[in-house]
């Protein structure tokens, strides 16, 4: 019983990362309609601005790593926003696919600029916020762990704010349902669609950051394989819904680490996030909390 | 003798000519050329299942790495005892490479079976993520499965491949897909692909046509892996994974979906590309993901794509 409350545990606070990623892939789905394949690196950049900005706050602190936390967010919003308006803007309105290959163009060219300024050498990640570990019942909590969920839970209520209680929200939730009639009603489209790209990065660079602290190091392609489970995880909840891609996330990260957990699956870990895309996908085409919708002639 | 068949006599004589006059081309020219044709074959074979049947598909290097082990395996454990100690004649060997890339191709073909009856009835972004999700598993399986090296892979695989199979492979998958495309079963692609609803309402088997583009793709990334595992000589699970599926697809999306003489051209210039940028070997991956993002805003219907006056079908 206690391994299991462990393992939950454990779960939780990889879910937590997931889920933050896979907010990001799931707004900007809402909006725009397709994948963001350079999500996963913007979340890449959020854990290196973290790292350097650590350097230059005291380790340990809550306020040294609040600090590094915004600062990484801040930095990554306006990443998103200059990737949206670079790459994508000019390609609204054209086939999917071509919007998604420029997705992964500039995936790849964050990665490779990532190994060209930063090496592709993993570095350590500095212990930003204070380390202890509590044992309640048995159960080792690390503080780490207890960050991870806080700062999840804190970001997810803002972000249930600001969609449903500001205008901001309200024209995002309009332009996501019909961005023609949406533009009609005086709604400034790409004053939306930077905006959702602006929190879906920060969100991502949040991730990053949590994401390092836990698993203490960073190279300029760790984005790659969270960002495809993230990825998966806004599928599984129904991509375009917000609270799905947090449910998804949650239920990935706590399958996954009870997987890595049994001596006889831990090496097929990576498969099984995928099998059970796969297996929900066929019994559930639209995902867990996704709406069907029946295609009219 | 109909033209394609002609094309195809041609293009067979012309590999067999430039393997026949191989020892005198610089070595490293051919080594390029041998990449150009693996990556000739994957790019046209994925063009039958996302640019003229339009289901977009993200796990081709699966296919491949299927083809690429299922080869090696019988060149390395059951040839030597078909060959014997002494290796065989060249002509033998080459009788078993054929029949092991064959074997190679028909494994992939089972596997995209397997693989497209379950997830052909989802679309669009569903159907990407589920193929890209097979790809990963098919990864990870051989990954963990000893008997064919787990994740070190397969070393010393004979170096069976050479200008002549690798052309030879190539023109036959150039004259498979365009017979195919201008066959009953082209023509139900193309449906499928245009409008799905409309391709069932006139009495069309749309699931059967996906299934058929999705088998005949996987051989042929099959028969490349073989290719690609018997030139390289070594195999690994790791050089078959999602950044794999994704370099094939930006050579079909570049090439301009559905058009067989772009993404030829789009493989070549994309296979080339990195050699050409080899001098400024620092920067060579900057500016390749820089170009693709440059072409994708410049000419989005594809860099090879002329046909302006046609309207694309939504």
């Amino acid at each position: 019983m206690t391994e299991f409350l462990q393992q939950l545990l454990n779960g939780i606070s990889l879910g937590a990362i997931f889920a933050l990623i896979a907010l990001g892939y799931t707004m900007v789905y809402g909006v725009l309609r397709f994948i963001n394949f350079a999500h996963s690196d913007v979340f890449m950049v959020g854990a290196f601005v973290g790292y350097y900005i650590g350097r230059h706050v005291p380790e340990h602190t809550l306020w040294g790593g609040f600090l590094a936390l915004a600062g990484a967010m801040a930095v990554c919003a306006l990443l998103g926003v200059i990737i949206e308006r670079l790459a994508y803007r000019r390609l609204r309105g054209s086939p999917t696919l071509n919007v998604l290959i420029t997705a992964i163009g500039v995936s790849l060219l964050l990665e490779n600029l990532g190994q060209f300024f930063f090496g592709a050498t993993p570095r350590p990640f500095p212990e930003l916020f204070p380390v202890t570990t509590f044992i309640v019942g048995g159960v080792y909590v690390s503080s780490n762990q207890l960050v991870v969920i806080g700062v999840t839970l804190g970001l997810l209520l803002a972000l249930e704010f600001i969609v449903h209680r500001t205008k901001i929200g309200t024209a995002m939730r309009a332009v996501s349902l019909n961005p023609k009639a949406a533009s009609l009603v005086g709604i400034n489209i790409d004053v939306v669609i930077s905006f959702t790209f602006a929190l879906g990065s920060a969100l991502a660079a949040a991730g990053g950051i949590l994401y390092a602290l836990n698993y203490p190091s960073i190279d300029p392609l760790m984005g790659v394989l969270p960002g495809l489970k993230a990825f998966v995880a806004a599928v599984l909840g129904g991509i375009g819904n917000i609270p799905g891609a947090a449910l998804g996330g949650l239920l990935l990260g706590i399958v996954e680490t009870f997987v890595n957990g049994s001596a006889d699956w831990s090496s097929y870990k990576d498969a099984i996030a995928f099998a059970a895309l796969i297996i929900i996908l066929l019994f559930r085409p639209a995902g867990l909390l996704g709406r069907f919708t029946t295609e009219k002639v | 003798m109909p033209r394609p068949h002609l094309y195809l006599l041609v293009a067979l004589l012309v590999s067999g000519g430039v393997s026949y006059f191989s020892d005198r081309i610089d070595p490293y020219h051919l080594d390029v050329l041998i990449g150009v044709g693996v990556n000739i074959i994957l790019a046209v074979s994925l063009n039958l299942v996302n640019g003229y049947t339009g289901q977009f598909s993200l796990g081709h290097a699966g296919f491949m790495s299927v083809g690429a082990y299922l080869s090696a395996a019988v060149t390395l454990f059951v040839a030597p005892q078909l060959l014997g100690a002494g290796g065989g004649t060249a002509l033998s060997q080459g009788v078993v490479f054929f029949f092991a890339l064959l074997a190679g191709g028909l494994s992939a073909a089972v596997a995209g079976l397997l693989v497209g009856v379950p997830s052909l009835r989802l679309k669009g972004d569903y159907l990407a993520i589920v193929t890209l999700g097979f790809g990963e598993i098919i990864r990870v399986i051989f990954q963990n499965f000893e008997p064919l090296g787990g994740a070190l892979g397969l070393n010393g695989i004979p170096a069976y491949t050479n200008a002549f199979w690798v052309l030879a492979f190539g023109a036959v998958t150039i004259f498979t897909v365009a017979c195919l495309v201008h066959s009953t079963y082209g023509r139900g692609f193309i449906a499928t692909k245009d409008d799905e609803i409309a391709a069932e309402a006139v009495g069309l088997n749309t699931t059967l046509y996906k299934i058929v583009a999705f088998v005949v793709g996987a051989f042929f990334a099959g028969i490349a892996g073989g290719l690609y595992g018997h030139f390289k000589q070594t195999i690994s699970p790791s050089g078959f994974d999602f950044s794999k599926s994704i370099e094939i697809i930006v050579m079909v999306i570049l090439g301009g979906m559905g058009n067989t003489v772009g993404v030829i051209l789009a493989a070549i210039l994309l296979t080339l590309l990195p050699e050409v940028l080899r001098p400024v070997a620092e920067y060579r991956m900057i500016l390749y993901s820089f170009l693709l993002i440059v072409l994708m805003l410049a000419r989005p219907q594809g860099l090879f794509n002329f046909h302006f006056g046609r309207k694309q079908a939504a």
